[in-house]
């Protein structure tokens, strides 16, 4: 693999206790742990028709659900498409995303959307969309009025490596310094954008110390790390939270699996450099502590994934029996109240439909 | 009332909605200190201060995201873009993002942000300071396009557009900023979108048409009427929605109908109008519809008058409309 000279050195893992009791790192582990078991399912799904696209985030669960346990339920959260880890911890059902997934009448998005583009306001989880960066400007923009509501809220962009050449990274990071918005930017650099490689997105040497140029700290961490993770998001929220505006955090991963269910990474690199960073996998790191303080064993660790498996099925399962979307509410959400326009092509389609010509 | 220019109508109404509501708050390039190139937003920093007027970074894309995620939030951001024809580095966010939230979050996520920005031609500012792109907007499904042509609708529209639930294009004729003043309500008189505006009455043929084009569509038809030719003269106001009960009642009893723009012509709204008319008028018609636009060529600096459409133009237009068949 090449070595990438910000690339953190896979130090020792901070232990528990820093921040996170025993209880909130098992916590956290069983997120992961389900996260990956969504993960490995759906890639199956996938491969068997029975959902039709997939954004595998393995490898960077510590990075999400570390970051994610930092916040508080207040805080707003601007994904990517990539945050499953980040939707669990924030208390998204499975059975919802399952739904979103497959696009059914019991997705709250409505089938608007592919695979993994969700969003739920209830847990403050901002929809998704698929062009990069776009996010970023409006955590900022959130941020500004969460302030002058005078509101506790903190938010955070979660964003990939890619993301920083990304004309709205640039405006975001930089509206945010100018207005010390209390921002989180949260970066997962997982080392591809794509098949480009990290050192080809930027000449940068880390991609934390872009913050510098906005004003702000720029901070690098292991994303393999739970504990580390999730201490540096807390740092960036309390700076948020206390006038002293943004953070930019850079958590180094690696993504396992394809970019997307339509990517296969072999074209562009090597199984060794994927071999490499699997040494690093967060959820073996997290196990290892775990059973180190003891708190968890072999036993109760499969256990642990027996049940995380019996959930996915569960969920699966539960939307694979809901009804598909209704036809009609192609029309609904364009405006609060549809124009005559849409009232007209929406007959006009009920029409079709009545008459057969087009079949639901 | 008051006798107002448009850029100072669409000032009080800017001004007035901040009174009304503290969750309106404007943000662009130049707002504040400045009070805006064009002087839209003059008086609003020293009357509502830095946390409602924001002076931003010069970024488009910057602008636009930020505000959405203030509109997410529950604010009412009105965003200015200096002109029109710097919009593009914040299309991604209005065209993927604002025009789509609603949509694409099956109704959680209503993302309702107003856009005013100077647009059109006519004031010498060659290819960067004159495009009148408001197509690429009507195309994009989830946003509203409304163009005002007096002091007014500027205000009313305006007031309308800010406490409306989606996002609004609201796209300002510079050229007649201060060359129409007319009389405006005083408080917060709103004029209802979908609805077009009977400018003139007439028998003979309908034109159609919205933002600078009225006043020289206006004096087409009144020079028209000396020779016997009654026009109706219509403006459109809201293109996003359309008032096609308007559009189609007038062709009804004419028979006839010019549109006139000054957008390029090549999938410009004209065609729309066009298209809607064959539709749903083509019994009615007695002659063809006949577009008088700007050309499909870059706006031009020196040629701009002979780019613009113009009374001469309209007026070719409609006499030979008015004769044909
Ligand atoms: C503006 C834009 N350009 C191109 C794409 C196509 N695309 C999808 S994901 C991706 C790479 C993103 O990489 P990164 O930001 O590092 O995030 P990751 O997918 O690795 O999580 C590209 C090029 C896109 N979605 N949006």
């Amino acid at each position: 693999m090449t070595q990438d000279p910000g690339r953190a050195a896979p130090a020792a893992a901070t232990p528990p206790g820093e921040g996170l009791s025993n209880e909130e790192t098992l916590a956290a582990y069983r997120v992961m742990v389900l996260a990956r078991a969504t993960d490995e399912r759906c890639l199956t799904l996938q491969r068997q028709g029975r959902i039709g696209f997939y954004v595998p985030a393995s490898g960077q669960e510590a990075a999400q659900i570390g970051a994610a346990r930092a916040l508080h339920a207040e805080d707003w959260v601007f994904p990517a498409y990539r945050e499953l880890g980040v939707a669990l911890a924030r208390g998204v059902p499975l059975e919802a995303l399952f739904h979103q997934f497959i696009g059914n009448s019991g997705d709250v998005l409505k089938g608007r959307q592919m695979p993994n583009h969700y969003g739920y306001r209830e847990f403050r989880f901002v929809v998704a969309s698929s062009p990069i960066g776009t996010q970023i400007t409006q955590a900022v923009g959130a941020a500004l009025a969460a302030r002058r509501r005078k509101d506790p809220v903190v938010t955070i962009a979660f964003f990939g490596d890619g993301a920083t050449s990304s004309n709205d990274f640039h405006a975001g990071l930089n509206f945010a310094g100018v207005y010390r918005a209390p921002t989180i930017f949260f970066c997962q650099n997982n080392q591809w954008a794509i098949s480009l490689p990290r050192e080809k997105q930027t000449h940068s040497a880390t991609l934390a110390e872009k913050a510098n140029a906005y004003g702000f700290p720029g901070v690098v961490v292991d994303g393999t790390d739970l504990f580390a993770v999730h201490r540096a998001v807390s740092d960036a929220r309390r700076r948020a939270a206390s006038g002293q505006g943004p953070t930019l955090i850079e958590a180094q991963v690696y993504r396992f699996g394809p970019h997307s269910t339509s990517d296969d990474p072999r074209r562009y690199r090597a199984d060794t450099e994927v071999a490499h960073w699997k040494e690093m996998d967060p959820i073996k790191r997290a196990k290892e502590l775990l059973i180190g303080a003891g708190v968890l064993d072999e036993a109760r660790d499969t256990a642990l994934w027996e049940e995380a498996r019996a959930q996915v099925s569960r969920a699966l399962e539960s939307a694979e029996k809901t009804s598909p979307v209704e036809p009609g509410t192609l029309f609904d959400d364009v405006f609060a109240e549809p124009t005559p326009r849409l009232v007209e092509e929406r007959a006009e389609f009920d029409r079709l439909l009545a008459e057969g010509v087009i079949k639901p | 009332m008051t006798e107002l220019t448009l850029v100072q109508a669409v000032n009080r109404g800017l001004q007035q909605a901040m009174r009304d509501d503290g969750d309106v708050l404007v943000l662009g390039e130049d707002v504040g200190l400045n009070g805006g190139v064009f002087r839209a937003t003059e008086g609003l920093l020293k009357e509502f201060g830095e946390e409602r007027v924001l002076d931003t970074p010069l970024s488009e894309t910057g602008i636009i995201g930020t505000a959405i995620g203030m509109a997410l939030y529950g604010l009412k951001p009105v965003a200015e873009i200096q002109f029109l024809d710097f919009i593009y580095p914040a299309f991604d966010q209005i065209v993927s993002e604002l025009a789509k939230f609603r949509y694409r979050s099956g109704g959680q996520y209503p993302c309702h942000v107003v856009i005013r920005s100077p647009y059109g031609g006519g004031i010498k500012g060659g290819l960067y300071h004159s495009q009148s792109t408001e197509a690429y907007f009507c195309h994009t499904a989830g946003l509203k396009v409304v163009i005002p042509s007096t002091p007014a609708d500027a205000k009313g529209l305006l007031l309308t557009a800010i406490h409306d639930e989606d996002p609004v294009m609201f796209l300002e004729p510079k050229r007649i900023y201060r060359s129409v003043t007319g009389e405006v309500p005083d408080g917060d008189e709103r004029v209802p979108f979908g609805r077009a505006r009977l400018v003139r009455e007439g028998t003979d043929v309908s034109v159609f048409a919205y933002g600078a084009m009225i006043p020289v569509v206006t004096e087409a038809a009144n020079a028209l009427a000396a020779e016997g030719i009654s026009s109706e003269v219509i403006d459109l106001r809201t293109l996003v929605p359309l008032d096609e009960a308007a559009i189609l009642a007038s062709v009804e009893k004419t028979g006839r109908a010019v549109v006139v723009h000054e957008a390029a012509r090549f999938c410009g709204f004209g065609g729309e109008l066009a298209a809607l008319l064959a539709e749903k008028a083509f019994f009615s018609l007695k002659a063809p519809v006949t577009r008088v636009t700007g050309y499909d060529t870059p706006f031009p600096y020196a040629l701009e008058n002979l780019y613009l459409p113009n009374v001469e133009r309209v007026s070719h237009a409609v006499r030979t409309t008015a004769r044909a068949g």
